[in-house]
């Protein structure tokens, strides 16, 4: 019993784990495609994930208001008014932050970008308040895998949904990178811009699209945060954002694969962590695995030395 | 002969912080093939691409099918139908083979690119075999008739060439002549060709242009040209073949 005791725990872990691993990874993949295209970090990044959670909170709570019990027509329309307004943040963050600054040395975006996170961060906490809020539970249940006495294996509906919906996006979005013509532009400029622009793509657009998929991905794991604790406020987007952060470099930063990778890890790390040794000391766990995996690949996990060019 | 496809009239730019070009006038007509020496740094590469945009020409006009090209972005240069085949090829490595040519494709209408790429894979037919491997393990012949490749299946109205011969084996040197030849002959592509190697480059030109130091010095018919005593002493002598 001791033993079955001891797999089901870990079972529960690992279901935590991917749960939170997926939320990671879809904010990675938003660090990591802006970082292959321009090599520039998105500091701000964070802050989307942040104001997807607050459009989410701000629409259930409408949608309640106005009568909707439904919840999978309520959740659809939360994501793409979630997702609508965070790309536009996204577009327009590109627009005025750093576009201008494509051609300025490389410390210049980087200041921009931290002011731009500073900004959006004030930005909410003036107009939704500097305390956290709250949704009462959209999703409730879920199933019990199995139970032994007082212990029971469960997998809530929400985490259900969260681990399919990311699995699908994830699915899709390598579909559109290796199989679309808008995928192609965008590897096209990852690897010469110059030589792009030659070829008829429009690599301002191309830039664009970039910010505006990736805060739409942003935006999703900032509904499913809100449904998953259900309480989020103006200054989730920096813990969020920098575990997503390490959560690129350790897949390798510039590799979509690296950051859905990267998230899992980071996610399960941290819920092994807490179950298993101190829920306190989580996020040391996860930062120092990133340390040690740079030690010995400073590319990252399925990174590419930087030192291309013939 | 029609008029002049392109001009470039008292057309100055900048490579970086260097004044590479210095008043450059240049007539391509439909039909033709143009050759543009010059030694090391005379502005050759700056010239084909500030015809495409970048850098932007800093005082001159430069006129495509009679229409200014002067401070519109290069893809919309790429638009009017001028493809480059760049200096040190530029594909993209990381890509497969049949990818660096739907890039390629772009501007061009996506019903033609199985005829396109029929096209492409007749003149080179070492392209078909490789199609599915990544471009940065080809050779450097055959990442050149990719690049060419990769510019001919925009469709575009004209084609600037940039030192195509460049660091290749004799043979294939030959080839890429050949084809262009080719391309130039059996489908009236205009060409605008820029050589280090002289000798192969003149005979094929109608008409050439000698720059030194982003001015051109001389010009004249390929046959003029590979005659005359300054060109020969410069350019020619002991590089030929």
């Amino acid at each position: 019993m001791g033993f079955t005791l001891a797999v089901g725990t870990f079972l529960q872990h690992l279901i935590n784990g991917l749960t939170l691993g997926a939320i990671y990874g879809l904010i990675a993949i938003g660090y990591t495609m802006v970082y292959g295209i321009i090599r520039m970090i998105n500091f701000a990044h964070g802050e989307i994930y942040m104001i997807g959670a607050f459009i989410a909170v701000t629409t259930f709570t409408l949608l309640l208001g106005a009568g909707v019990t439904s919840v999978p027509l309520a959740l659809v329309i939360v994501l793409a008014i979630s997702c609508t307004f965070t790309a536009a943040y996204g577009w327009t963050i590109e627009r005025v932050a750093y576009r201008p600054l494509r051609t300025a040395p490389k410390l210049a975006p980087f200041i921009s970008a931290i002011g731009m996170s500073i900004l959006l961060q004030n930005f909410v906490m003036l107009t939704q308040g500097a305390r956290s809020k709250s949704l009462p539970p959209v999703m409730t249940g879920g199933v019990t895998l199995w139970h032994d006495g007082d212990f029971s294996l469960g997998l809530t509906n929400i985490q259900m949904f969260i681990i399919l919906l990311t699995v699908a996006l994830m699915a899709g979005f390598t579909l559109v990178i290796n199989r679309t013509a808008l995928g192609r532009a965008q590897r096209a400029c990852e690897q010469d811009r110059t030589m792009a622009a030659l070829l008829g793509i429009n690599v301002d657009r191309t830039i664009s699209l970039t910010f505006v998929l990736g805060a739409g991905l942003a935006a999703v794991a900032g509904v499913m945060v809100t449904l998953y604790y259900g309480v989020i406020d103006f200054y989730i987007g920096f813990l969020a954002g920098m575990k997503a952060f390490t959560a690129a470099v350790l897949g390798g930063i510039g590799s979509l694969p690296g950051a859905m990778l990267g998230g899992l890890l980071i996610g399960l790390i941290e819920a092994f962590f807490s179950g298993y040794v101190s829920s306190a000391y989580k996020d040391v766990a996860a930062f120092s695995i990133l340390i040690l995996v740079l030690v010995v690949r400073p590319s990252g996990l399925l990174g590419r030395p930087d030192i291309e060019k013939v | 002969m029609a008029g002049p496809l392109l001009q470039l009239s008292d057309v100055h730019a900048s490579y970086g912080p260097v004044h590479a070009l210095r008043g450059v006038n240049v007539t391509v007509n439909e039909g033709e093939i143009v050759t543009l020496i010059g030694a090391n740094g005379a502005g050759k590469s700056t010239l084909l691409m500030t015809i495409c945009g970048n850098p932007k020409p800093a005082q001159g006009q430069i006129l495509f099918q009679d229409k200014s090209l002067v401070g519109m972005p290069p893809h919309l240069i790429a638009r009017q139908g001028i493809a480059q085949v760049p200096e040190g090829r530029r594909i993209f490595p990381r890509m497969t083979v049949l990818e660096n040519l739907q890039l390629g494709a772009t501007l061009a209408d996506p019903a033609h690119f199985a005829e396109d790429l029929a096209i492409c894979y007749g003149l080179f037919p070492i392209l078909e075999k490789r199609q599915a491997q990544r471009a940065g393990t080809l050779s450097g012949g055959e990442q050149q008739m990719l690049a060419i490749s990769r510019a001919l299946m925009s469709r575009p109205r004209m084609l600037l060439l940039d030192e195509p011969s460049l660091g290749l084996a004799p043979l294939i040197i030959r080839q890429i002549f050949q084809v262009i030849e080719q391309l130039n002959r059996e489908r009236g592509m205009t060409i605008l060709l820029v050589e280090q190697n002289a000798y192969h480059a003149l005979k094929l030109a109608h008409r050439a242009y000698v720059l030194a130091s982003g001015e051109v010095v001389l010009t004249g018919s390929g046959r003029e040209l590979l005659a005359n005593e300054q060109v020969r002493a410069a350019y020619l002598e002991g590089g030929a073949h």
